[in-house]
């Protein structure tokens, strides 16, 4: 008889976290290495040895950025994962999210007692924003980059809300204020105030640059085990639901600002977790803001506010460590952005948080949190929600 | 909808990958860069050229290096007939694997060698590049070893240790376009705007894709559209990027044409950037007819046409 | 565990070209609604979309992306993607499903080798620091493993041949393939070489296509078909990158994912194997007997489309459980340089 948690799963927790130290550039290292840097700390905290991870599961964006093709292949020797079963996702920029759900799975399966799941970016190799612009026939270029592609609809976003211009400055601000208390982060601005980025040039308006995500390089990992495992670990993190939803990029009434896809995902992730009241009932969220804008978005989308009202609550400030709901205490994807890896980060820094090795960025008694990450046209969704209760 | 061959057109991938290495690579690629050849030797004592950079036992790091010899031995080889970008000869030559003398573990690079002379077995050198920057094309390729080297090439002197390697990677694809794509593409090149209608919703999509994205089925109904429309929302954009025809700041926005059900990105102009307004009306400012091709830039771009804005109701369902 | 089936398959003919694009919605819109009319199921039945593709086949980053235009994926829909053969894909499916948070799922695959240099485009797999710079295709480095079975008198050419031949007579009666033929040993080894000791005959062609399949657990597998091909065992495995010190005319990561699978009572297997020499090595790995029946399809020696091919083998595997042909098949799939990384899958009719 399985023992299963509140979805009919069996249940998961995560063992152990670990990532790199986010830069512009490493490097000091190889790929190899970049990913054993957050994968050797990860099996620290889960104190588990190699012999112990029955499956890898590796999560990148796509292989243009490092220019080589399916690179798990060749890394399979330094993740340990010869002889085992290997698996490579790729969703886009919810992919690290994505990675630890498909890990999740197998536990949750009864498949395997643990897995590793490892997310990761080199996208120093080449440019983040020429693999992401390569031109294609027959289209016109227009805009270039993520930037570029999101900004019209932040616009559409405080046209539909009335939400006062300053909202992303606040986000921007307190996010990169989080990441300074946060010694893996890339960007560390601890001297940042609204004046400064209001300041800050205007890229694609209304996303300013000190709005806008780094590019970096890094490497997020985590070890996923069983119910046994987790009762004798020292701090697990239960995963309490997991949800992932996607739908087409474009189509005729789709909903830019507030897409389907994302409800969708965060009903079912509500549902399976027994949440009615998430702005009650989460602690801490770690939530994809790659443009500042998408944090009262996303609130709103993910249900913690009702539509429209989203930036009152940024507004309020109580998305700071402190506030009603911290979100992105590590800093967040203004402060990181390995694009393979920062949907992990997000799954990784919630549960950090219920595992109580967050550090300087920890939210004190937080019981339960949200892990979440979008990708491409904000059309992948991937979350979760962990807990330091074994529910 | 009559056939149309589908349009297609090359798109090369192209980018000069530069590679940080960590110290086992930095260790083997500055060695080549001196004619060195550098293994590791793993805990079970067995030595790997190239290195690796962790046991494949115990996956710590291997820190003992080894130099080998650059003269080995042909485990395996292969005959490339018809060489091809990028491989390091230009007339027929073998792969081969290489076990060199120390090592355990095979290189795999290529002879340069008569096919009749090249068998499993034989006995090759490393042929060093005469510049050599630490890249494993420092080793131009091996050739036979029994033919007497008249160079005898030594060690160089020591060179500053090398940290990246430069990587540079072309693919050609060619990209083909959907039917549907490519009678909206012909219909540009003739002046017209051409939506396609999905049999299912009714709804009239352009620029058409393969299948209509809501009921996964082809929308071959092909509607002609106005070359006018409204702004549903936009940026202002400031940042340079390369393909860029205009010097920013620009209008980057979402043009719905009338009777469209859903909008394309396209610029305006003719109209300070910060004049913009959601809802705005525009029409399309067309090239001259001479200049007319396959494709969306056949429309300069999109100005104001002064008249009043559509209400925000109008079009709210369209962001 | 639960029990899962597949109980559906569809695929795309086999083509040397396509004139879709490389996000293969156009060959897959007619055998999803091939598959799934067969089962009188629609979009909205299934729990869970699972696809595999690459984006360096497709020369696009983010290429998947719009092939779920052939799904029609509104409603959102709960789906994930691996850059890998659909093989892998159905993995992931297989998991998700005994997860319990679904019922059914469908797996898809697509490429279009076509477009671009394929032999070429996989040198990008190997190691970027100390191979791929010398863009070694990927005929060459199976012409390594090749020669090296050959010098160590595990296989001969005319053996290799020999695999060629029965896969092209196979494939006359399957008409998906791309190639068939019904020349004999002799013949095809008065052919040149096209990477000595490779033939033209001893290589997958370029093939663009794409394919399906469709998962149901338990009772839904039987309210949906008569014979569920159940899937009694799945495993996969992968075997170090290095390529010059891995054997490679032993397949270890195979036989592990047999072990895994579970492989007695095996009557037909459905082989994964882009190069004549690669199924005698996974023959020998799987420990398949003289009395199986070896790719009745024709395998990928008669069509070969990347990343759904794999997929292909566990649909062809299943329709012989479907049919009623046989009680317990297998079907194996591969990904990466010279059988790196090999998954099996085990089905029976019960």
């Amino acid at each position: 008889m399985n023992d299963t948690n509140r979805a009919g799963k069996q249940r998961a927790a995560v063992l152990g976290t670990g990532q790199t130290h986010h830069r512009a550039k490493r490097p000091d290292v190889s790929m190899a290495g970049l990913c054993r840097e957050a994968i050797d700390r990860a099996m620290a905290d889960a104190k588990v040895e190699w012999k112990d991870i029955d499956a890898v599961v590796v999560g990148k964006a796509p292989d243009f950025f490092e220019g080589v093709m399916m690179p798990e292949l060749f890394l399979a020797d330094a993740l340990g994962a010869v002889g085992k079963p290997l698996l490579r996702v790729h969703t886009a920029g919810s992919v690290g999210g994505s990675t630890a759900i498909v890990a999740a799975s197998m536990v949750q399966a009864g498949i395997h007692r643990r897995v590793l799941a490892v997310a990761w970016e080199k996208q120093s190799e080449s440019n983040a924003m020429w693999a992401l612009s390569i031109p294609v026939p027959f289209n016109m270029p227009v805009n270039a980059g993520a930037g570029g592609y999101f900004a019209p609809h932040v616009r559409s976003y405080i046209r539909r809300s009335g939400a006062p211009s300053h909202i992303g400055a606040l986000v921007a601000v307190k996010d990169r204020l989080n990441g300074a208390k946060n010694p893996f982060a890339h960007l560390h601005q601890p001297d940042i105030t609204l004046e400064s980025v209001q300041a800050s040039k205007m890229l694609w308006d209304p996303i300013r640059y000190d709005e806008t995500c780094p590019s970096s390089d890094g490497a997020c990992a985590v070890v996923i085990g069983d119910e046994a495992s987790a009762l004798s670990a020292e701090h697990p993190a239960w995963i309490h639901a997991t949800a992932m939803r996607s739908e087409p990029t474009t189509y005729a009434g789709r909903d830019q600002v507030n897409p389907q896809a994302g409800r969708d995902a965060a009903a079912a992730l509500w549902k399976q977790a027994g949440i009615t009241n998430p702005l009650e009932e989460i602690d801490v969220a770690e939530i994809y803001v790659p443009f500042s804008w998408f944090e009262p978005m996303w609130l709103e989308t993910l249900g913690f506010m009702p539509e429209g009202q989203g930036w009152k609550l940024t507004e309020a400030g109580e998305t700071a460590i402190g506030g009603k709901l911290p979100v992105n205490p590590s800093g967040g994807v203004l402060s990181s952005n390995p694009i393979g890896a920062s949907g992990m980060l997000r799954f990784a820094e919630a549960a950090m948080q219920v595992m109580g090795t967050a550090g300087d960025h920890q939210v004190q008694g937080a019981r339960t949190a949200l892990g979440h990450a979008y990708g491409g046209g904000a059309q992948f969704f991937a979350m979760w929600v962990v807990g330091s209760e074994r529910q | 909808m009559t056939a149309v061959e589908p349009l297609s057109a090359p798109i090369e991938l192209s980018f000069d990958y530069t590679r940080s290495l960590g110290t086992t690579l930095s260790r083997f690629m500055t060695g080549l860069a001196e004619r060195r050849i550098v293994g590791v030797r793993t805990a079970d004592r067995r030595v790997f050229v190239p290195p690796v950079e962790y046991d494949p036992v115990t996956l710590a790091q291997v820190t003992d290096f080894v130099d080998v010899g650059d003269e080995g031995v042909v485990v395996s080889w292969t005959w490339a007939s018809e060489p091809s970008e990028g491989q390091p000869l230009d007339h027929p030559f073998a792969w081969a694997l290489i076990r060199l003398d120390g090592a355990d573990t095979c290189m795999l690079h290529a002879v340069d060698v008569v096919k009749d002379a090249m068998r499993t077995g034989m006995r090759v050198r490393a042929r060093w590049a005469p510049q050599r920057v630490g890249h494993i094309k420092d080793i131009e390729c091996f050739e036979s070893a029994e033919v007497a080297n008249p160079l005898l090439l030594g060690r160089t002197h020591k060179v500053d240790d090398v940290e990246t390697v430069t990587t540079p990677i072309t693919l050609r694809v060619q990209h083909t376009a959907s039917r549907q794509e490519t009678s909206y593409l012909l219909g540009l090149a003739d002046g017209k705007l051409l939506g396609q209608r999905c049999p299912v919703c009714e709804k009239v999509y352009i620029p058409p894709r393969g299948a209509c994205p809501v009921d996964g089925v082809p929308t071959d109904e092909i509607v002609e559209l106005p070359d006018r429309g409204i702004v549903t929302t936009f940026c202002i954009v400031n940042v340079p990027f390369y393909g860029q025809r205009i010097t920013p700041p620009y209008v980057a926005a979402y043009v719905l044409l009338d009777g469209a059900d859903i909008a394309f990105l396209h610029l305006i102009l003719d109209c300070p950037a910060d004049e913009v307004r959601m809802g705005m009306r525009v029409e399309a400012v067309w090239r001259p007819r001479e200049e007319w091709e396959p494709a969306l830039h056949n429309i300069d771009y999109f100005r104001p046409t002064g008249e009043p804005d559509a209400p925000y109701d109008s079009f709210k369902e369209h962001l | 565990m639960r029990s899962v089936a597949v109980v559906g398959f569809a695929q795309s003919p086999q083509t040397r070209r396509s004139d879709g694009t490389t996000n293969g919605v156009e060959m897959l819109v007619p055998i999803f609604q091939e598959v799934l009319g067969g089962l009188g199921l629609t979009k909205k039945d299934i729990g869970f979309w699972c696809s595999g593709s690459s984006d360096y086949l497709a020369g696009r980053a983010f290429s998947f992306i719009s092939a779920i235009d052939a799904i029609g994926a509104v409603p959102p829909i709960n789906e994930s993607h691996v850059e890998a053969d659909a093989a892998w894909a159905m993995y992931e499916a297989w998991c998700k499903i005994q997860t319990g948070e679904v019922d059914t799922a469908l797996v898809y695959g697509f490429g279009k080798s076509s477009a671009g240099d394929l032999r070429r485009a996989l040198a990008l797999q190997l190691d970027p620091y100390t191979v791929a710079p010398l863009w070694p295709d990927s005929v060459a480095v199976a012409g390594l493993q090749a020669r090296m079975g050959i010098d160590a008198g595990l296989w001969t050419e005319r053996d290799m041949a020999d695999v060629a031949v029965r896969s092209r007579r196979d494939a006359e009666t399957n008409p998906y393939a791309q190639l068939s033929g019904s020349k004999d040993a002799d013949e095809l080894l008065t052919e040149p070489y096209l990477s000595d000791p490779l033939r033209k005959h001893d290589c997958a062609p370029i093939t663009d296509g794409a394919s399906v399949v469709v998962l149901a657990a338990g009772d839904r597998a039987r309210e949906l078909v008569e014979r569920p091909a159940w899937i009694a065992g799945i495993d996969q495995r992968v075997d170090s990158a290095n390529i010059g010190a891995r054997d490679l005319t032993t397949s270890a990561s195979t036989t592990a994912a047999a072990a895994g699978a579970g492989v007695d009572g095996i009557e037909v297997a459905e082989l994964h194997a882009p190069f004549t020499h690669q199924e005698l090595i996974l023959r020998t790995a799987l420990g398949l007997g003289d009395r199986v029946r070896i790719t009745p399809s024709g395998g990928a020696l008669a069509g070969n489309p990347m990343f759904a091919a794999g997929l292909v083998r566990i649909g062809e595997a299943a329709n012989q459980i479907m049919s009623g042909a046989a009680e317990r098949a297998l079907a194996h799939a591969t990904s990466g340089p010279a059988l790196q990384h090999n998954l099996v899958c085990v089905m029976e009719g019960r």
